[in-house]
């Protein structure tokens, strides 16, 4: 017995001693907790986000001025283990959350980190779960139903559509939220819906919505849904000789890469997101660049939200005189008050971002469409 | 005028594709007397051993489709002797759980083999379409496959078990299993080539669905396969031009519904139908009512 106790005291020095050397190495800097899967089946989001952050810490310290650390940890996408990867980055220091990058994640550690009085910034967890009832969760991404009211702004601001025709999955609440907000947004904005027809995950035959669409004369079809079915609709149309504009959101991101997917189905459909690689401006670039560097491929939406989101805790901080000392209680309400104030924007790549007490960002919709096979950036 | 033909012919088509996953268990049924839950995902399994002949191997869609047909026949002789042939003398209840679980086996093995990621089914049978009224109806050589697909089939299966020993036997099982047997007729003999003919149809039903319908998942098979099962029960489950003439009704009721009524109410139409006829013809449009002697 006496033996274990001496063990655990020893334990106990050691992790006191290096817990004060970590402590005073990185006295000044800011550490911000980076979690989200960097294996598993959704490594690919994980990893962008890590490698996005990356860049925008070394973007950061660069400057000089305050220094800050990452401090990443993998959740394999999985809720549990996410509370886990939190724990772990607070034991470590963290003072705040840049994550977690998947919704389900997201909704466990946010309601442990609004308990605990964690500040949390998801850069891609986009479900309205993810920040209702916490005042300490903001989001980079657009909510999921908002996606429908940007859709709407945007076709409509870009002239794309006279007529529009929506197929949605009624059994779906993501789908169906973002068909109601753009229906919303489409009736304010005096915009013409000549078809709604639904289908629901069972559906195989898809040849009365689109022949309902093709009827109605619509020239745009908003498809607030998922690629499969999407997939499946664009079959159709070509089999029906129709050719309207194809307006997705971002669950139409994958598309592309199903296998044996026939790409020129999706030539010049329409893709609702925040971030397009091939923009002309110095900060895209410049991300564009080092990100390749890294990791040799092509920046994502994920990659882009989550260094908005870097910089955005990073900004908030050095207005609220938020430092390495600082505990993340207190630096949870003084990064509450800095993220709700009317005078808080940030450029970022995903757009200029304000942000409400609700946790929901506002920012000006963007889109791509696919041209031979690809992603290119619209500039209508 | 033209939209309704246009929906016509796309029910039609439709319902072919049930009309012949309908056989499958209405075959079954009339000589086994069990539901075989599995059949969907039989076709599942053929949809993608065609999928990987073709895509993998570069086979031509024909092999493809015999190679889908090979290995869906031993699958499905495999599956009756070792899940339900044990079961011969069993309840029907446990037949009956027996065969969802098997369902459940084929789509969680489909599941660890080809992934949940959605695959898109090679559009070989296209060869072009035809174009009536200016281009406002379109029939594309899949819809014209499928529905001459069904017709051969269905004249072919008549036939077989009309004319031939093996169907004559078949028949034989399913009017009195029992008697059969002292008639010198080799039951379980005469199941399994019922399950081998039923899952080769599977085969060519997982092809003909995706096809039209090119979204191949490891839970393709279950929604076509329980409407399926409806037309048969729809058309009286063991007759086999019922199963053909109940799956064609569906499909039709199925896409008129959803064009003229609701899209959202579009299976609960294709449901509510089917308990109206029940109702009335609680053997189905062309059983034959059983009449219990007591």
């Amino acid at each position: 017995m006496k033996f274990n106790k001496a063990i655990v005291a020893m334990i106990l020095a050691i992790v006191m001693v290096v817990g004060m050397a970590c402590a005073a190495m990185a006295e000044d800097a800011l550490k911000i907790g980076v979690i989200g899967p960097f294996t598993g089946a959704a490594a690919i989001y994980g990893n962008a986000c890590k490698f996005g952050a990356q860049v925008a810490a070394e973007q950061i310290n660069a400057q000089g001025g305050m220094q800050i650390e990452l401090l990443n940890e993998d959740d394999e996408h999985d809720a549990e283990k996410s509370i886990n990867a939190y724990n772990t980055v607070l034991d470590n220091g963290a003072q705040m959350i840049a994550g977690t990058t998947t919704t389900t994640p997201c909704i466990a550690v946010g309601a442990q980190a609004n308990e605990d009085r964690v500040f949390m910034l998801t850069p891609s967890a986009s479900a309205v779960d993810v920040i209702e009832g916490k005042d300490n969760v903001f989001q980079v991404c657009f909510t999921d139903p908002n996606q429908g009211k940007a859709s709407a702004a945007y076709i409509n601001e870009k002239g794309l559509a006279t007529k529009i025709a929506i197929i949605y999955n009624n059994a779906d609440a993501y789908s169906t939220g973002i068909y109601q907000t753009f229906v919303d947004e489409a009736t304010s904005l005096n915009m013409e819906i000549v078809s709604t027809t639904t289908f629901t995950d069972d559906t195989t035959d898809f040849s009365v919505q689109v022949s309902d669409a093709k009827d109605a004369g619509a020239d745009l079809v908003f498809l607030p849904i998922y690629y499969t079915p999407a997939s499946m609709i664009l079959q159709t149309a070509k089999s029906m000789d129709y050719a309207p504009v194809f307006f997705g959101v971002d669950g139409m991101d994958g598309i592309l890469t199903m296998e044996g997917f026939d790409t020129s189905l999706a030539e010049g459909v329409f893709m609702l997101t925040p971030f397009s690689a091939d923009a002309e401006d110095e900060a895209t670039k410049a991300f564009v660049a080092r990100y390749q560097e890294i990791t040799g491929e092509i920046p994502n939406q994920f990659a882009a939200d989550c260094y908005d989101a870097v910089y955005a805790l990073y900004t908030a901080s050095v207005n609220a005189g938020i430092d390495g000392s600082t505990s993340p209680e207190d630096a949870c309400e003084l990064l509450i008050a800095q993220f709700t104030s009317p005078d808080f924007q940030i450029k970022g790549l995903t757009g200029d971002m304000t942000w409400d007490a609700s946790g929901a960002v506002t920012k000006l919709p963007t889109a791509v469409v696919i041209k031979d096979g690809a992603y290119v950036g619209f500039n209508g | 005028m033209v939209s309704f033909l246009r929906f016509l012919i796309n029910g039609i088509s439709l319902g072919s594709v049930y009309a012949i996953i309908a056989l499958g268990y209405t075959m079954v049924y009339g000589i086994a007397k069990m539901l075989n839950f599995a059949h969907g995902d039989v076709i599942m399994v053929g949809a993608y051993v065609a999928f990987c002949a073709m895509s993998y191997l570069s086979l031509p869609p024909l092999v493809a489709v015999l190679c889908a047909m090979v290995v869906c026949t031993v699958l499905g002789v495999l599956i009756e002797g070792l899940a339900y042939r044990p079961l011969r003398e069993a309840t029907k209840l446990a037949v009956l759980i027996t065969a969802i679980g098997v369902s459940y086996l084929l789509q969680n093995t489909a599941l660890l083999i080809w992934t949940a990621n959605p695959k898109v089914f090679p559009s070989v049978f296209s060869v072009g379409s035809i174009k009536l009224f200016d281009g406002n109806l379109v029939i594309t050589s899949e819809i014209i496959l499928t529905i001459v697909a069904n017709i051969v089939i269905m004249i072919a299966l008549t036939l077989f078990t009309g004319r031939t020993k093996m169907g004559k036997a078949m028949r034989a099982v399913s009017e009195d299993r029992g008697a059969a047997e002292l008639m010198g007729i080799n039951v379980n003999r005469t199941i399994s080539v019922t399950f081998a003919i039923g899952s080769a149809l599977a085969a060519i039903a997982g092809v003909l669905l995706c096809s039209s319908y090119p979204t191949l998942m490891p839970t393709t098979g279950s929604m076509p396969g329980i409407k399926a099962f409806t037309a048969a029960v729809f058309g009286g489950i063991g007759s086999i031009p019922g199963a053909m003439l109940g799956g064609l009704l569906l499909g039709v009721i199925e896409i008129l519904g959803k064009a003229y009524i609701s899209t959202e109410l579009g299976d609960a139409i294709v449901f509510a139908v089917l308990i109206i006829v029940l109702l009335f013809k609680p053997a189905g449009l062309l059983g034959k009512p059983v009449h219990e002697k007591v």
